[in-house]
């Protein structure tokens, strides 16, 4: 599996009144190229992806970056 | 004969869920009906149905109408070898995959002296004669692979033909009672000298010595571009003997493959009701029914004017994604989810 641009997204918080948008501070997953498709990865150990992520990371192949 | 034991005797007979197979006549085909230029292991097409491929040619795969006579089916999974590779690596492979989860195999009582054997059939057609592997891998609870297959002969040419493997329970080991991965049927057709150079072991014994695994494999399904092989009808049912397969109906198949994959070309619009670049639209998109884990979403999105902004998820778990828009230079009253899919495939 053909893994880059690992990158975290958060959560938002939508104001109530504007509509508009924020993160609000917590992982949730991993954004990333697998295979050339942008693919968002929950943070689950029964996920496929994550589970590859998590093995790529352990074996020095992958960084995952913060979230903007 | 009590009624206890006339039901037991139903299973496998007609009388019940016999199948341990999804999507097993290959009807639900959720990502694609065909894919092309293939090189890598995945999902492509029909639900259910993995590819294990390591540098072993290029692949077509496509749910195909060419299915046996007279067994009522009306699909089947075919690749299409359209990039040989006539000399394989020691490691290299072509497997066809079919995985279970292991909280659906707790009856075959794998880890103790209870362990019941298991029938796999399947129907097989291919121009490429010859022996192939077909193999049951588990996973057990203690992170070890034993493996037992037996070997199956493609006997004619371009003719459909059934294939009936038994193989015995494994007493040693547990299969997690869990939505992990718990055992894959695989199908070996290609495979270097690293799972060939061991002797085959014939299916009644389980072993984790990996070059015994496909010993008995004599052909390189990836060794010409005029080779194919299609596969319908897969069954793994409990006990010694195969059943006809068992048919269902349409809707039933694709409710079982949603746990899976939940594909929705189309799915609903977000609004922020106003023509703004600042106000996101923002939307939950529910699975039903619940998946077997969180699963990996992509999607894009079709605006209704304007620039179409950026896909993204806030959150997402076996129930539902919470899907937004992420970019900051859009600009549109409404939105529309396309291509949608969420994956939580095993």
């Amino acid at each position: 599996m053909d893994i880059s641009n690992a990158k975290y997204f958060q959560g938002i918080n939508i104001d109530k009144d504007s509509g508009a948008v924020s993160a609000d501070g917590v992982n949730q997953g991993v954004v990333a190229t697998i295979d050339g498709v942008t693919m968002h990865v929950p943070l689950d150990p029964s996920n496929t992806h994550y589970a590859e992520i998590q093995k790529q990371i352990a074996a020095g192949e992958l960084t995952i970056a913060d979230a903007d | 004969m009590g009624i206890t034991r006339d039901m037991a005797d139903m299973r496998g007979k007609g009388g019940g869920a016999k199948n341990l197979i999804i999507n097993g006549s290959m009807v639900v085909s959720q990502r694609a009906t065909s894919s092309t230029g293939i090189t890598t292991a995945g999902y492509y097409t029909v639900d259910r149905q993995q590819t294990e491929i390591n540098n072993a040619g290029t692949w077509t795969m496509t749910q195909s109408d060419d299915v046996p006579d007279g067994e009522g089916f009306a699909k089947s999974f075919k690749y299409d070898c359209t990039t040989a590779d006539t000399s394989l690596g020691t490691s290299h492979y072509f497997i066809h995959r079919y995985s279970i989860e292991g909280q659906d195999l707790q009856e075959l009582m794998y880890g103790t002296s209870f362990a019941k054997p298991v029938t796999i059939s399947f129907f097989v057609k291919s121009n490429k004669t010859g022996t192939y592997v077909c193999e049951l891998q588990q996973l057990a609870t203690d992170g070890s692979y034993p493996r037992s297959g037996k070997a199956f002969t493609i006997n004619s040419a371009d003719t459909w033909e059934k294939k009936i493997i038994t193989i015995n329970g494994n007493t040693a080991k547990l299969i997690p009672d869990s939505n992990a991965r718990g055992m894959d049927i695989m199908i070996w057709m290609a495979a270097g000298t690293d799972f060939t150079s061991g002797t085959f072991n014939a299916g009644n014994s389980w072993t984790t010595t990996a070059n015994e695994r496909a010993g008995a494999l004599t052909v390189n399904i990836a060794d010409n571009t005029a080779n194919e092989i299609l596969f319908t009808g897969l069954q793994m049912e409990i006990g010694t003997s195969a059943s006809s397969f068992q048919h269902e109906d349409f809707g039933t198949t694709l409710e079982k493959c949603k746990r899976y994959c939940y594909v929705a070309p189309q799915h609903l619009g977000y609004t922020t009701g106003t023509n703004s670049a600042t106000l996101a639209p923002s939307g939950t998109i529910q699975f039903s029914p619940n998946m077997r884990a969180a699963p990996t979403c992509t999607g894009t999105y079709t605006p209704q004017s304007g620039s179409a902004g950026t896909f993204a998820v806030a959150s997402v778990n076996y129930s539902y994604v919470h899907v937004y828009n992420s970019s900051s230079n859009w600009n549109v009253v409404a939105i529309v989810v396309s291509d949608f899919k969420a994956d939580a495939e095993i």
